[in-house]
């Protein structure tokens, strides 16, 4: 069974997601950020469904296996949606929502098909590899498409400080996440290090949109310029 | 190979998004006017200095802690920690960005007088509604 220190973890990411919620009903930005609140929402109801499989059947059960790495992989693809609601945000005024979509599923599609080719490669377990090797898959290419965004963010001058706070929360998270995975990968011995750490950076996430959606009225405005790391 | 090229891509991407995000955090906090009281007790009149952060954060801590500003000083605290690093290593073998260093230490620093004048406000309406009750 996990140590107390995980389960306040675990605890704290669950309180953390719902002051998501709370906040972004309370400051109206419920329905104008409506997938990134619906990924809130799935992900708080996941971690209960998570303790309640733990507590009924043990960590090292199957059980448990197959419902963590089965519900991470839905919901990095909700996760890869509400990415794709943020380009929309980002490219409201150009009309181009439909392009987003289709461009979201098509990488989608391409991603899947590539996790779906080095699985075949080297694995008996197919589904379940093909599962694990998606979720790291689209970690990387979250990364990717953010920074894509944060350019164009950028390039288009956006000020919604919200907004880029939004984006620039997820980059960040994203980069933990697959930096995590590159890691054990690499370094299969470091897992029992750093595999716990992805728990505390999951709480990042919730922790950021709250103070973004809390703090930030939507009508908050900043020069962009003055964020590139490479003064423009 | 793959897991290396996606581990340095990740450090690096993670760099630029941290850094950015933090200077949001303190771009979104410049424009709020430092009160006659917290400029008294801070010291910090017309610009502020990276070497007062530490003593800034100490009066921070003095205060109630409000669990909003919690993320955002923890983050400015690692930026402000990252700056360091980079004012002691690369900044001496590149001088300009030694200049570049030290204004974002001072905004680092602003950052926490601004939270320092919320934490005392918030304790403020906390014992003003006491004393209602």
């Amino acid at each position: 069974m996990p140590g107390p220190f995980t389960y306040f973890i675990w605890f704290v990411g669950i309180l953390c997601e719902a002051a998501v919620l709370v906040c972004a009903l309370k400051k109206g930005a419920f329905r104008r950020y409506l997938l990134l609140n619906l990924y809130m929402a799935g992900l708080m109801i996941v971690e209960l469904g998570r303790y309640r499989i733990l507590s009924q059947y043990g960590q090292s059960s199957a059980q448990y296996a197959y419902f963590y790495y089965y519900s991470d992989a839905l919901l990095t693809i909700c996760l890869y949606f509400a990415l794709s609601s943020l380009y929309s945000h980002v490219f409201s005024e150009m009309k181009a929502e439909r392009y987003v979509k289709m461009g979201t599923l098509l990488l989608l599609a391409g991603t899947a098909a590539f996790s779906g080719a080095v699985v075949l490669q080297s694995s008996a377990k197919l589904l379940t590899h093909f599962v694990l090797e998606l979720s790291q898959n689209l970690y990387f290419v979250g990364v990717v498409l953010t920074y894509v965004l944060w350019a164009a963010i950028l390039k288009l001058k956006e000020t919604r400080t919200r907004l880029i706070q939004l984006v620039l929360s997820l980059g960040i998270y994203f980069s933990l996440l697959a930096a995590n995975y590159a890691i054990r990968n690499l370094y299969p011995q470091l897992g029992a290090v750093v595999a716990p750490l992805a728990q505390i950076f999951g709480t990042f996430l919730p922790v950021a949109w709250a103070y973004a959606f809390w703090r930030l009225p939507e009508e908050a405005r900043l020069a962009p310029a003055r964020l590139a790391v490479i003064p423009r | 190979m793959i897991a290396a090229i996606i581990l340095v891509c990740s450090v690096v991407f993670l760099l630029q998004f941290f850094v950015s995000y933090c200077r949001s955090l303190i771009a979104a906090s410049i424009k709020h006017p430092l009160s006659a009281e917290v400029q008294d007790v801070t010291g910090i009149k017309n610009s502020a200095s990276g070497e007062d952060f530490a003593r800034v954060v100490q009066l921070l801590q003095l205060c109630p802690d409000r669990p909003e500003d919690r993320s955002g000083i923890q983050a400015i605290g690692a930026y402000f920690g990252l700056l360091g690093f980079v004012r002691s290593s690369i900044a001496k073998i590149i001088p300009s960005l030694r200049a570049w260093t030290e204004t974002e230490r001072g905004q680092c620093t602003y950052f926490a007088a601004v939270a320092l004048e919320r934490r005392i406000a918030f304790s403020r309406d906390m014992f003003a509604q006491q004393l209602e009750s």
